[in-house]
C-alpha cells in the first residue's frame, strides 16, 4: 500500500507508464486464459476444452486450405454485404434525410422492415434467389443496412442551417453540395451506424452459411458441432472473434482518418 | 460623382411570416438605394427584422412584396453579386475544411484556372491578415480569426456588396477594434461596396458612412444618416472626436424612440 501511495506521487518515467499500459491492457485476459487452462484440466465435461486443444485445434484446421475455402468466402461475403449496405444506406439515406415528404412516406414503412429480423429473410432469399453467394450477401445487406441508413437519415437532417445558407449564399452547386457538406457534415453519424452494422454483418454472414451453405465459417462450425469435432467447433468461434476484432481495428483506423476533423473539433471544445 | 446609378436599390420591400396567431410583419416598407463603393451601416432596436432584411438582400428569402435590385435588376436568388458573412462564424465554416479549403469553396464551381484559383484565395487571406493559417482548421483558430476567414472567403468570391450580418456580435471587445478596422480598411483600400448590420450604435457611427436607423417591427427606414467623419477613422482619435459623439448620441435617441414607439398589433388573419 505504501510503495503504490509513493508511486502516485512520484513522478513516472516513460517506461514505467508503458509498462502499466500493456499490463492494464493484457492483465485480464491473460488471468481469464490461466484460470480457463486450471479449470480446463479438473473440468470432466468433454464438450469444454482448454486453451492448449483449442490452439492445437486452430492450427489443424484453420492454417492450410480451410483459409481458402471456407474463411475467405466467408469474409468476402461480409465485405460485400457491408459495402453494399454502406453504398446504399448512405445514398438512400442523403435522399431521404434531404426530402422532407419522402422521409414522412417512407417512415412507417422503414420501421416495419427495420422490425423485421433479418435472419428469417434468409429462408425467402434462398427461394427467390436460391443458394448462392449472392443470397448471403444479400441477407447480410438486409439487417447491415439500417442501422446505417437510419444513422445517416439522423445526421443529413441534422445540418446545421447556417451551414446550409452559407452553400446557398455562395451558390453551390448540387454534387458539391453532398460531397463539401451533407456527407462530411453527416459522417460522425454515418459511422456510428457502421460501426454498428459491423457486428451485425458478422452475425448474419455465420447464420447465412449454418442455414445453407457448403463451405464457409459457419458452415463449418456447425458441421464441426454434428460431427464431434469439439475443439475444431471452438477453434472457429475464436477465429470468428478474431475477425470481429480486426474488423474493428480496421474500421478505427479508417474512422480516425474519415473524422479526424470530428475528434479534434470536439478536443478543442472540451478543453 | 462618376457613377450615380445606384448599386443596391430596395423599394417598398415588405416581408410577413405566417404564425400561429394570424401574420407577423416582419418588414414593413422599407425603400433604400446605395452607390458603388459605400458602406452602409443599418442599426436598429433587437428584433427589428435586421436579419430578414439582409436575407431579402441576399436572396435568400423572397419579399413577400417591393424589389431588391442589384445594378438595375431584381434579385430573384442568391445572386453571384452577393456575398453573406453570418454572425454564427463557427457554424458558417465547415470544420473538415481548412481555412484554404473554406475560402476556396465558392471559387470550385466557378471556371478558373487553378492558378487564379490559388491567387484570389491567398490574395483573400493575406486581405484578412492570415496569409499563415491556410493549412489549418477553422477550429484550431481563435473567433476572431474565424471570422477573418468568413470574410476572406466572401472576398475571394469577388462581389458586388457585401453582406454582414451583425458579424462581431460574438467576439471579445479587443477582436472587435480589430476586425471593425479590418472591414474599414478593405472599404477604403479595395472599395468594397458592403451593407453592415448591427445593433451596436457605436459601432454603426465608426464604421458607416452612412447609417440607416430601422424603427421597431413593422420595420421601416426611421432615418438615413450620412456620417459626416473623415475617411481615415482610428478606434482612438475617431471615437474621441466631438462629432462622433454627436452623432452616437443623435442615432442612440433615435433607437429609444424606436423602440418607445408603439408596435402596431400583427394583422389578423383573414
Amino acid at each position: 500500500m505504501t510503495a503504490l501511495g509513493a508511486g502516485r506521487t512520484a513522478p513516472r518515467g516513460l517506461g514505467v507508464r508503458v509498462a502499466e499500459h500493456v499490463l492494464y491492457a493484457v492483465g485480464l485476459p491473460v488471468l481469464a486464459v490461466g484460470l480457463w487452462a486450471v479449470w480446463s484440466t479438473r473440468s470432466a465435461n468433454r464438450f469444454l476444452v482448454g486453451p492448449g486443444p483449442l490452439l492445437d485445434a486452430f492450427r489443424r484446421t484453420w492454417i492450410g486450405p480451410a483459409f481458402v475455402d471456407d474463411v475467405l468466402p466467408s469474409v468476402y461475403r461480409l465485405l460485400a454485404g457491408l459495402f453494399a449496405s454502406i453504398v446504399l444506406g448512405v445514398a438512400a439515406g442523403v435522399l431521404i434525410g434531404r426530402f422532407r415528404p419522402l422521409r414522412e412516406t417512407l417512415e412507417p414503412l422503414l420501421e416495419f422492415f427495420r422490425a423485421i429480423p433479418p435472419p428469417v429473410l434468409i429462408p425467402v432469399a434462398m427461394l427467390l434467389l436460391g443458394i448462392t453467394d449472392t443470397m448471403k450477401v444479400v441477407v447480410i445487406t438486409s439487417g447491415a443496412i439500417w442501422p446505417i441508413l437510419l444513422n445517416t437519415i439522423e445526421g443529413v437532417r441534422a445540418t446545421d442551417s447556417v451551414m446550409l445558407e452559407t452553400a446557398d449564399s455562395y451558390r453551390i452547386s448540387r454534387w458539391e453540395r453532398v460531397w463539401l457538406l451533407i456527407l462530411p457534415a453527416a459522417s460522425p453519424r454515418i459511422m456510428t451506424g457502421v460501426r454498428q452494422a459491423l457486428s451485425v454483418a458478422l452475425i448474419l454472414m455465420v447464420i447465412s452459411e449454418m442455414f445453407a451453405s457448403s463451405a464457409g465459417l459457419g458452415y463449418r462450425i456447425a458441421y464441426f458441432q454434428r460431427n464431434y469435432l469439439i475443439a475444431e467447433m471452438w477453434s472457429g468461434i475464436l477465429l470468428l472473434g478474431l475477425i470481429g476484432v480486426l474488423l474493428a481495428v480496421a474500421f478505427g483506423v479508417v474512422e480516425r482518418r474519415v473524422l479526424r476533423w470530428y475528434h479534434g473539433m470536439r478536443e478543442v471544445t472540451r478543453a | 460623382m462618376p457613377d450615380t446609378r445606384p448599386l443596391l436599390r430596395v423599394e417598398h420591400l415588405r416581408k410577413v411570416y405566417p404564425s400561429g396567431r394570424g401574420e407577423v410583419e416582419a418588414i414593413g416598407d422599407l425603400s433604400f438605394t446605395m452607390m458603388p463603393g459605400e458602406l452602409l451601416c443599418v442599426v436598429g432596436p433587437s428584433g427589428c427584422g435586421k436579419t430578414t432584411l439582409l436575407k431579402c438582400l441576399a436572396g435568400l428569402l423572397r419579399p413577400t412584396s417591393g424589389l431588391v435590385e442589384m445594378e438595375g435588376s431584381p434579385v430573384t436568388g442568391p445572386s453571384p453579386a452577393m456575398a453573406v458573412v453570418f454572425q454564427e462564424y463557427g457554424r458558417s465554416l465547415y470544420p473538415w475544411l481548412t481555412v484554404r479549403g473554406n475560402v476556396e469553396l465558392p471559387l470550385r464551381h466557378q471556371k478558373l484556372s487553378r492558378a487564379e484559383r490559388d491567387r484570389r484565395v491567398a490574395d483573400a487571406l493575406d486581405a484578412v491578415g492570415l496569409p499563415q493559417s491556410a493549412r489549418s482548421h477553422p477550429w484550431q483558430i481563435s473567433g476572431g480569426m474565424q471570422q477573418r476567414v468568413a470574410i476572406a472567403r466572401a472576398i475571394a468570391y469577388r462581389p458586388e456588396v457585401l453582406i454582414m450580418d451583425e458579424p462581431f456580435a460574438a467576439v471579445d471587445a479587443q477582436t472587435r477594434a480589430d476586425l471593425e478596422d479590418l472591414v474599414r480598411d478593405l472599404h477604403l483600400h479595395r472599395g468594397i461596396s458592403t451593407v453592415f448590420v448591427t445593433h451596436d450604435i457605436d459601432e454603426s457611427v465608426y464604421l458607416g458612412q452612412r447609417v440607416l436607423v430601422l424603427s421597431h417591427s413593422p420595420t421601416r427606414v426611421r432615418e438615413d444618416l450620412v456620417i459626416d467623419l473623415p475617411r481615415e477613422r482610428d478606434q482612438l482619435t475617431t471615437r474621441a472626436l466631438p462629432r462622433f459623439t454627436e452623432l452616437r448620441t443623435h442615432v442612440y435617441a433615435q433607437i429609444q424612440r424606436a423602440k418607445r414607439a408603439p408596435a402596431p398589433a400583427p394583422h389578423p388573419a383573414p
